[in-house]
């Protein structure tokens, strides 16, 4: 599956009512370490299976930015029933990335 | 078997697997994190010679290739225990895979410094942040505060003080190991106020960081600042420990070693690309 690009109008639909965990990843081009993880969520979104991976720009998406309180790029979250249930800030490897999901 | 593994995949471990791969070994690199290390966090390296200007994501992201278009493997895992056989040595990681190699480079780096602070790890994104470049848009007309007096917190200052309401620069002695220039820019800043001689020593705030307490180290005095961030950037630390029955390590936790790059053990060196 490709990775979804969330917006403030798409967030509702593909994230909060999804039947499905959504990993998200809040992201931004200026920010070198974000740039580390974004092939390793594509790859993961590639291969995932039973959950769903988007992406939030938060230049172009800062609503979306403050509404989640994100304070520190990269930053994980994942949604599972509409509701934040893992957060994880900073570069980690697939498998990490992969458990984050897991154990939503 | 691989010829060389080397441990972590830093400008240091890159650059080595650059060299060992175009004298014809094979090379497995092991990274704990990220490819290249530290330097990622810096939007601009000004003193690579050559290179006048160029972000280290660009810099760690052509290294990395270059070393993959001579033939370096990498794996994302992090190196946790190294058994010296004598002719090849086993890598072993947290994920408990091992892997072999005639000979290991340790090319480990530095960490950041945590503060060592009750609730640290729980509020890093959620007010704690070590990269100002990265996080500093999301304080925007907020008051922050940076911890640290070398070059990271005197340009994480001023890179914070074109955003925010305030700055507050707390540093634990009165001089700074920063350069001069920075610091007579800040000293300009009327944004930047100068909380000298003092540590961070409570944090404060619930789900977020909302204020700190810090401690003036001459007098004991306690204030109290409201702070939306705090930027850390008191140093680096190096994580070697994993390693000692291999290499014996100087004071600071870094690798005992001199420009021969050798440790105790034949067949084990150290790489790195600064010498403290
Ligand atoms: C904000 C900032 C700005 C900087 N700006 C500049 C600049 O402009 N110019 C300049 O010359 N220098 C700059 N530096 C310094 C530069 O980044 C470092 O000197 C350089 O990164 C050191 O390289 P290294 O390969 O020795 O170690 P590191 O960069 O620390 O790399 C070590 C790697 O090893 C990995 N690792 C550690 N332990 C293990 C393990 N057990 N298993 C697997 N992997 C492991 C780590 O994850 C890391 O990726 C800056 C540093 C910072 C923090």
């Amino acid at each position: 599956m490709s990775v979804i690009t969330a917006t403030a109008e798409n967030f509702e639909q593909e994230v909060l009512r999804s039947d499905v965990p959504v990993l998200v990843d809040f992201w931004a081009s200026w920010c070198g370490p974000c740039r580390m993880l974004s092939p390793v969520v594509e790859e993961i979104a590639a291969q995932a299976d039973g959950f769903k991976v988007a992406k939030v720009n938060v230049d172009e998406e800062s609503d979306l930015a403050e509404q989640y309180g994100i304070l520190s790029i990269p930053c994980l979250i994942v949604f599972k029933d509409g509701k934040e249930a893992r957060r994880s800030v900073g570069v980690i490897p697939a498998d990490a990335v992969l458990s984050l999901v897991k154990n939503a | 078997m691989k010829d060389i593994l080397i441990i972590g995949a830093g400008p240091a471990g890159l650059t080595a697997a650059i060299y060992a791969l175009r004298s014809g070994k094979s090379v497995l690199l092991l990274e704990a994190k990220q490819y290249g290390g530290q330097i990622v966090n810096t939007p601009d390296i000004e003193n690579y010679p050559g290179l006048a200007h160029v972000s280290g994501y660009e810099f760690a992201e052509n290294l990395y290739q270059q070393a993959k278009s001579f033939g370096a493997e990498l794996v994302f895992e992090t190196a946790a225990a190294i058994e010296d056989r004598g002719d090849h040595k086993v890598v072993r990681t947290t994920l408990d895979h091992t892997y072999e190699g005639r000979a290991v480079i340790l090319a480990t780096g530095a960490k950041n410094r945590p503060m060592g602070l009750e609730r640290e790890e729980e509020l890093i994104g959620r007010g704690i942040s070590y990269c100002a470049t990265c996080d500093g848009m999301f304080f925007r007309k907020k008051d922050v505060a940076v911890f640290g007096g070398g070059n990271t917190a005197l340009e994480d200052a001023l890179f914070l003080s074109n955003y925010c309401n305030k700055v507050y620069l707390i540093h634990r002695r009165d001089q700074f190991r920063g350069s001069d220039a920075d610091l007579k820019k800040l000293t300009g800043r009327e944004n930047v106020e100068f909380v000298l001689n003092c540590n961070v020593t409570k944090l404060l705030g619930e789900p977020r960081l909302s204020a700190i307490e810090v401690t003036d180290k001459l007098t004991g005095e306690i204030r109290t600042i409201e702070v939306a961030g705090l930027f850390v950037a008191i140093g680096q630390i190096p994580d070697n420990a994993a390693f000692s029955n291999v290499a014996a390590l100087d004071e600071k936790g870094y690798i005992a070693s001199g420009e021969d790059c050798l440790t105790k053990t034949p067949g084990i060196f150290y790489a790195v690309v600064c010498r403290t």
